[in-house]
């Protein structure tokens, strides 16, 4: 009976895998559902899960790559247009801008910039754009709102969205962009950018004391109707239309209307998830995001899976006719002016490490994928030119390469308030100066993308960086005060050079003149791994060529901010990315007035130059043109003099894409670029096929070669209980 | 009985509010209130009204352990120690800071957890005792030789290694499961086997080498003798008597892994893309979600005071039934090899007369 009982159990241990394995269809390593073979569907990964999609919080990569298919700002990028452009997305065209003085009167287009009290920008919206289906539009019979009225024992019973029963849609309005606008300012929110937008769009921060005022006299969560409550700023014209009052004059401002920030939120939604029990059964607009977009979410599990679908409601967008030369060649204008969205469903699966992600995008699994520096020389190899392609594996799957230099940029900073690399007297001041200028040459970004980027980026020649205003290819372009141009190329200047200039600053040989000690430099960067103390030791050695001591200090992202905060760190790295495709959201990063010490801003160098700030005051709200760009030289020049920074450099995105996916063209400034992509699922089904037939043979291979190891086991346990107790016998 | 099971309840209370403490001190001393607010508003355009506002939303705007400005024992119930510990022990763990309901979290993260640290705490059971019986079995031969052997070489390798070899192997290479990945279902048992296979394999060396030396201390005891003087065969000597009585630390061991079952497998979840609990607590600490922090170590440390103490029959009744069962049967076993010893050494003297 015992041994019944414990042989049962290793039968069923064997039984399992082989009724897993043999229960399989022919592709036994298809991590998706058999019946999703085929189909015209996406397969994408995230890493992070999403904190927010309510499209008034949402603002990092990770959440907007969701919520840029579902909401529709009034305006888009082009998607093959380069330098970007501007198009209307929900807008029937693009906003109309007006200037007024103080007393409301209107100027004209060319008014300077001073007399200009407001910009008003009227917006009006295509008509007929429907929402997604959606509980919270379902009607009854008599046209009253079916899910409206909830109690707590309705809302009890339902475990997600789709569990409500009834749908419904209605007609984007202009209201609901007010309503969004509104949101902004809402107590319960925390929008990233109220802060900014307070001190541009009329009465939006006053509209928060309003809100939050009317907030404390409600009970605990309860809905909070912005309907009821006008807001200085915003205009309703008409159902299409609708106006945006900016103090002062902020070009800028339009980029902006690109976000989902800016999207509509219809009223209806925010009451629906604002009943109570809502939030307790996570129904809530940061979990359930609804919108007009070409796709909506129907699978919310961040833990796991996230799924898109095509919104049936979705129409009048259009594939566009129209991109660069190279686009025709590459195939990009083959669909020109069909419908969009081209694939059905969108499926994000988390793939939290990297090695499982890029093992399932050689297998087909994934479409697309990044290439981390594991797998960077798998996938790419540089030619003598110093080009990167494809290596011949990767051809052989029909691999593509697209790459792309990023809106980014990373910097090592010097703290201005610092005696020693800012000064405070002007001769210390100017002696600080040489000091950064002799670092700048001797820090060799060139050498540090080699070693430790796999040569993805640009060493950077200012704050600019390539497909921007003001960035300048080719010699006019290079940073004097660092490089020269020799043999048709910018060539980092020599370490006498640097030597030189140290020694301009009191340093000679890296020993002070005044005190007779060598130099030593504290650099602040965030707690590193193992992995990362090879950079900085590489660090220390470039510092060393100029015999300066660099001492690391190393500590967690918390104290580090706290420092860049307080104004307490020397020299620290640090990056940013871009907002928006304009010169001005890099130039402010060393913009006086933005001072991180004092002002909260975002100069974590607290540079603060009188002629520079002029400059950036004139040139921010100046229109594209040769005259802006002649201003923003002026200001890069005086920077590169100053150097108040390592420009250290931009990154160059790499990216891999099999050739069943196609319209692909890399944009890190845009996000709703789903809706263009196409793919052709046969030749990915036949593709997934072929490479991953299963191999049985190691199984059998382990079963005999177990057989072959206890057999001889086996057979002497068996003889020794077969052997009788007396032999004699 | 039960005034003994109170009384050890009671101590539990000390416990976690002790724990509780900690955990709340080691978390601030490393993040203040604002450095979270900052984690969770972004990096970008974050002014300090509303950092404030963030503060005041999530309850982080109060003393942190003790409000001089209060009177009486305000002093102490108006701090953020107070009014975020005190639900919790009601089970009421409120909400994460970006917004979600951090009991369905864990609700819904446990059964994936539960789906591999299950079957790799059951089938590993199997496997190290079958592989450390069968060393047993064939001591002093090449078995057990080439079985200890192996047992250090899988020891000696870090457990990383084998989910990469097992993912590149058996997933990459061979095709015959998917890479990592997670469904409903009984598809879920496509995804399970290749992390359940790795789980057993890389505790497979420590276990079975622990084990074998529990058997081999069981193998030379008297009873064992005498049970083989009885004339029955070494499989029943092995799986009846000495697997029994080294059940014992075997069963005392996995009381106090079993709770921790449901906190799950940092790595294994993180590599085979398990939603499960292992890796919630690492994404809070980098997050600075201190209410998963607070919540995740609160029931951490419940589920073992739980599991250590006679208060686990509340909470684990299944294992300490089990292991008194194992222990009533194995005294009735003992009894009878007693007996039979007794049997054994009467029997010849009345040969002999």
């Amino acid at each position: 009976m015992k041994k019944n009982w414990i042989q049962t159990i290793y039968a069923i241990g064997l039984f399992i895998p082989c009724l897993i394995l043999t229960g399989c269809s022919d592709i036994w390593n298809n991590p998706y559902p058999a019946s999703e073979s085929g189909k015209n569907i996406l397969y994408n990964a995230f890493v992070e899960r999403p904190k927010h999609l309510d499209p008034v919080q949402s603002y990092s990569s990770n959440e907007i790559q969701f919520t840029a298919q579902i909401y529709q700002p009034p305006l888009q990028y082009h998607f093959l247009k380069r330098p970007l452009t501007l198009i209307p997305q929900t807008a029937s065209k693009m906003p109309t801008v007006s200037y007024l003085d103080s007393h409301g009167m209107e100027l004209p287009a060319d008014a300077s910039d001073t007399d200009i009290a407001y910009s008003v920008y009227e917006i009006t919206i295509k008509p007929d754009i429907l929402y997604q289906p959606h509980p919270a539009f379902a009607q009854d019979n008599n046209g009253n709102l079916r899910y409206h009225t909830l109690t707590l024992q309705d809302i009890q019973a339902l475990q997600k969205i789709s569990d409500f029963e009834h749908t419904g849609t209605r007609e984007l309005i202009a209201d609901d962009f007010i309503y969004q606008i509104k949101r902004l300012a809402h107590p319960r929110l925390h929008s990233p950018i109220f802060g900014l937008m307070a001190d541009y769009i009329v009465g939006l921060r006053e509209y928060a004391d309003t809100l939050r005022n009317q907030d404390k006299t409600q009970p605990g969560n309860s809905f909070l109707d912005l309907r009821d409550f006008p807001l200085s700023g915003v205009e309703r014209v008409d159902d299409y239309t609708y106006r945006i009052r900016i103090q002062g004059k902020y070009p800028q401002f339009v980029y902006w209307l690109t976000m989902a920030f800016f999207a509509p939120v219809p009223w209806e939604v925010d009451h629906f998830f604002s009943q109570p029990g809502m939030a307790e059964k996570n129904f809530t607009l940061d979990w359930y995001p609804v919108g007009t977009g070409p796709y909506m979410l129907t699978e919310n599990n961040p833990n796991q899976i996230m799924v898109l679908e095509r919104n049936p409601n979705f129409k009048g967008e259009y594939y566009p006719d129209e991109g660069m030369p190279e686009d025709v060649t590459n195939g990009l204008l083959r669909d020109a002016n069909k419908p969009l969205p081209f694939v059905d469903k969108i499926v994000f699966s988390r793939e939290k490490e990297s090695i499982p992600y890029w093992n399932k995008f050689l297998q087909g699994y994934y479409d697309a994928s990044g290439i981390s520096s594991d797998s960077f020389d798998q996938a790419v190899q540089i030619t003598g030119q110093g080009e990167a392609t494809i290596t011949e594996e990767m051809e052989a799957q029909g691999i593509r390469l697209g790459t792309e230099v990023a809106p980014s940029t990373y910097y090592m900073g010097f703290n201005m308030l610092d005696p020693v690399v800012g000064g405070r007297t002007p001769a210390e001041k100017a002696a600080a100066r040489k000091l950064r200028q002799a670092i700048s040459i001797t820090v060799n970004y060139e050498e540090f993308l080699t070693i430790f980027a796999n040569g993805r980026g640009i060493a950077a020649q200012g704050p600019i960086p390539p497909g921007i205003e003001g960035y300048h290819e080719g010699e006019t372009g290079i940073n004097p005060i660092v490089y020269e141009w020799r043999n048709g190329e910018a060539q980092r200047k020599s370490i006498k050079r640097a030597q030189t200039l140290l020694a301009e600053a009191g340093y000679p040989g890296g020993i002070s003149r005044k005190t007779g000690k060598p130099l030593v430099l504290y650099y602040d960067v965030t707690a590193r791994g193992a992995d990362d103390r090879s950079m900085l030791d590489w660090m220390r050695m470039q510092f060393q060529k100029l015999n300066i001591q660099l001492v690391i200090r190393s500590t967690d992202y918390n104290r580090f901010q706290d420092k860049i905060r307080k104004g307490n760190a020397q020299i620290f790295e640090w990056g940013w990315n871009a907002d928006y495709p304009d010169p001005e959201n890099f130039l402010f990063l060393l913009y006086g007035p933005q001072r991180k010490v004092d002002n909260s801003g975002e100069n974590a160098a607290n540079y603060d130059n009188a002629e520079y700030n002029r400059l950036f005051e004139l040139m921010k709200n100046m229109e594209h043109g040769p005259q802006r760009i002649q201003i923003i030289d002026r200001m890069v020049a005086i920077l590169r003099e100053d150097a108040p920074w390592l420009w250290g450099y931009h990154p160059k995105i790499f990216a891999l894409y099999h050739t069943w996916y196609q319209n692909v063209k890399p944009n890190r400034m845009a996000y709703n670029t789903i809706k263009y992509y196409r793919i052709d699922p046969e030749l990915r089904d036949r593709k997934r096929h072929e490479w991953n037939a299963p191999v049985i043979w190691p199984i059998a291979t382990g079963i005999v070669l177990l057989t072959i190891i206890l057999l001889p086991a086996w057979i002497t346990y068996r003889r020794k209980e077969q052997r009788r107790i007396l032999q004699s016998e | 009985m039960l005034n003994y099971i109170i009384r050890r309840l009671l101590y539990a209370i000390p416990i976690l509010v002790g724990v509780n403490l900690i955990t709340f001190t080691l978390f601030f001393v490393v993040n203040t209130p604002d450095d979270m607010a900052r984690m969770h508003l972004g990096t970008k355009h974050v002014t300090e009204e509303a950092i404030w506002k963030w503060k005041q939303e999530h309850g982080y705007n109060k003393p942190l352990l003790y409000d001089q400005a209060a009177h009486g024992i305000e002093k102490l119930t108006n701090t953020i120690f107070f009014e975020k510990s005190v639900s919790m022990f009601v089970f009421d763990f409120g909400r994460a800071d970006d917004g979600r309901d951090i009991a369905h979290e864990i609700r819904s993260r446990m059964g994936p957890s539960l789906a591999i640290a299950l079957p790799v705490f059951l089938l590993g059971l199997l496997v190290y005792i079958t592989f450390a019986l069968v060393m047993v079995f064939f001591r002093m031969t090449y078995v057990d030789f080439w079985g200890v052997v192996l047992c250090v070489v899988l020891m000696s390798i870090s457990s990383l290694f084998y989910i990469i070899a097992g993912q590149f192997l058996v997933g990459k290479l061979w095709h015959l499961v998917p890479i990592s990945g997670y469904s409903s279902g009984l598809d879920t048992l496509r995804f399970l086997l290749l992390p359940v296979i790795v789980g057993v394999i890389s505790s497979a060396g420590a276990n079975t080498r622990w084990y074998r030396t529990l058997f081999l201390e069981e193998i030379n005891k008297e009873y064992v003798r005498t049970a083989r003087a009885k004339g029955l065969s070494e499989n029943i000597v092995l799986f009846r008597h000495v697997l029994r009585n080294a059940m014992i630390p075997i069963l005392t061991g996995a009381v106090v892994v079993i709770p921790l079952l449901f906190l799950g497998g940092l790595i294994t979840e993180s590599f085979f893309g398990i939603p499960g609990l292992g890796s919630y607590t690492i994404d809070a600490i980098q997050s600075q979600d201190f209410a998963v922090v607070r919540a995740m170590v609160f029931l951490g440390s419940l589920l073992y005071i739980s599991a250590q103490s006679p208060a686990g029959i509340v909470i684990f009744p299944t294992v300490d039934i089990s292991k008194s069962i194992f222990q009533t049967k194995l005294n009735r076993e003992t009894e009878h090899t007693r007996c039979a010893h007794f049997e054994l050494n009467v029997k010849p003297q009345y040969a002999f007369q």
